[in-house]
């Protein structure tokens, strides 16, 4: 398989701190990669790279495409979308208000709204908070919100971050299942940061655990889960 | 009695001028954070170029719609050309830069069309409109044409897709970005709809105020107190302002502090406001996690 996201000897920087020290990272096209890692590790900082949202040095490119020298919303025209830590989503605008601009960069509108009705029928929540104001759902609503948004740009690859960050585990288990359905039915390859490495890895057919902004190990996400050593060093379970 | 309602009814003319000055204000305040102070100047230069399409042979209404569409691309040069550069450049920074825009404004209109005073004309007939006798034509017509731009720019912010970002792009520039908005652009429209809002009350006073490079001076201190008193976070909160402040400069004017000093009203509102209720009448009070 070839990969749709390809990026090597990615380094980024904050200001004069540097935080990405050159890290190789593959998505399949079609799989789901899973970044792993402490806190601090630069883990967001990757997917913020990736979309030229920092600094950053190296190559990337997406579908064989660089992505060197491109805006972020240039590079979210090409069809990744990121879904950042904090949701961002727009807390003062209304959630059908939040998934119209997640198709702003689309020019299909029979498809949109086509759209707008498959990703309310995975998230029925959403569907009967149309009207309301982003601000005002609960923590897991605007997770539902954010990746929802996401994908009414209908993406080839989605970027998450942290996606149970501050949910409940119900909500929880209820984003990964859609998030898998998603791979699998759509076809959307994914890139996705967690603290809980068990979700992801059970997500994920490819893994990579990073240190302090350097690769500690990468491979199947299988062997990843079975290898002790790094289990017991990085994932803390 | 019909003296007072008189004096009312007038007001609400010149307050549809500070509305709509004070509603460009907003525009750009809520994308940048700043508060633009060469808007008065840059409505003035307009009305400068409406009369120049009118002395040179233009129907009126054809000559205020290509004003408002010149006015608009102006505004938008100005944002990509003289304000992009200091996007990151502390406030101070960019209130010199407002200055400096209003400073050159003024002396180019004086340049080119002189200080004297022109008079300006009125689309609106001589005799006043279904026999109201409170206010002459021009200023129902003021109220009206104001309420038309208000409906237009409301339906641009509420149902359209351009729109819709561009209020995104003010909100959270970083998630705009993440959606596919540019947002640098979405700043630069932004600036020419306030240029084109500022053009239609600069068209709109100056048959009341005459036309000459400092008409707008008084008028964007009472926007600004307008915008304030509604709260400058919320366009509709400033209009309403623009409209109050008309009103109360006309009857204080009359039967307070005379014509004279009136402008003190705008500085006595813009200090009240500030002292009193920071965030205006209608404005979100923001309170900052530190």
């Amino acid at each position: 398989m070839a990969p749709i996201l390809e990026a090597r000897g990615l380094t980024a920087a904050y200001g004069p701190i540097q935080v990405l020290h050159g890290l190789d990272i593959r998505v399949e096209d079609g799989g789901v990669t899973a970044l792993l890692g402490a806190n601090g590790a630069g883990k967001t900082t990757v997917l913020r790279a990736l979309c030229a949202m920092v600094r950053r040095g190296g190559a990337a490119s997406f579908r064989g495409r660089s992505l060197n020298g491109q805006a972020t919303e240039d590079i979210v025209r090409l069809g990744i979308a990121h879904v950042p830590d904090g949701r961002g989503t727009f807390a003062a605008l209304t959630v059908n208000e939040n998934l119209r601009l997640g198709a702003y960069a689309r020019r299909d509108r029979a498809a949109v709204k086509a759209d707008s009705a498959r990703v309310c029928g995975y998230f029925p929540r959403l569907a009967e908070r149309r009207q309301q104001q982003a601000g005002t759902l609960s923590g897991g609503e605007q997770q539902m919100l954010a990746i929802a948004r996401a994908l009414m740009l209908r993406p080839k690859l989605l970027l998450l971050d942290e996606p149970s960050f501050g949910l409940a585990p119900l909500a929880v288990a209820d984003i990964f299942g859609i998030l898998r359905k998603i791979n699998r039915d759509d076809g959307v390859s994914m890139l996705i940061v967690e603290q809980n490495a068990n979700l992801a890895l059970d997500l994920a057919d490819h893994a990579c655990v990073i240190e302090t902004g350097r690769m500690a190990m990468s491979g199947p996400a299988a062997v990843v889960r079975d290898n002790e050593a790094v289990r017991r060093a990085y994932l803390s379970y | 009695m019909v003296a007072f309602l008189h004096q009312v009814f007038s007001g609400l003319a010149m307050g549809a001028v500070y509305a709509s000055l004070a509603l460009a204000l907003v525009v750009i305040y809520q994308a940048t954070h700043h508060v633009n102070f060469a808007q008065g100047e840059m409505a003035m230069f307009s009305t400068y170029i409406a009369w120049d399409l009118i002395d040179r042979g233009v129907p009126y209404w054809e000559a205020f719609l290509l004003t408002i569409a010149i006015s608009f691309l102006i505004g938008m040069v100005i944002e990509r050309v003289v304000i992009r550069p200091f996007e990151r450049a502390p406030a101070l920074t960019v209130v010199i830069v407002f200055i400096g825009l209003l400073v050159i404004f003024n002396s180019l209109a004086g340049w080119r069309y002189s200080y004297t005073i022109k008079s300006f004309e009125s689309p609106f007939p001589d005799e006043p409109w279904f026999g109201n006798s409170f206010m002459s034509s021009h200023e129902s017509g003021t109220v009206v044409v104001t309420l038309a731009m208000l409906a237009l720019v409301y339906i641009f912010f509420r149902f359209t897709k351009l729109g819709l970002a561009m209020r995104a792009a003010a909100l959270n520039p970083t998630s705009s970005r993440l959606v596919g908005i540019r947002v640098g652009w979405m700043l630069a429209i932004g600036w020419g709809l306030a240029a084109a809002i500022g053009a239609i009350a600069g068209m709109m006073a100056a048959p009341i105020v005459y036309l000459d490079p400092n008409m707008m001076g008084g008028i964007l201190l009472f926007s600004l107190a307008g915008a304030l008193l509604g709260g400058i976070d919320n366009p509709w909160g400033a209009v309403l302002g623009g409209f109050i402040v008309g009103v109360l400069e006309n009857v204080a004017g009359a039967y307070l502090v005379g014509t004279e000093i009136k402008l003190s009203v705008a500085l006595i509102i813009i200090v009240g406001v500030l002292v009193a209720k920071p965030s205006g009448l209608f404005g979100r009070r923001i309170a900052a996690r530190v």
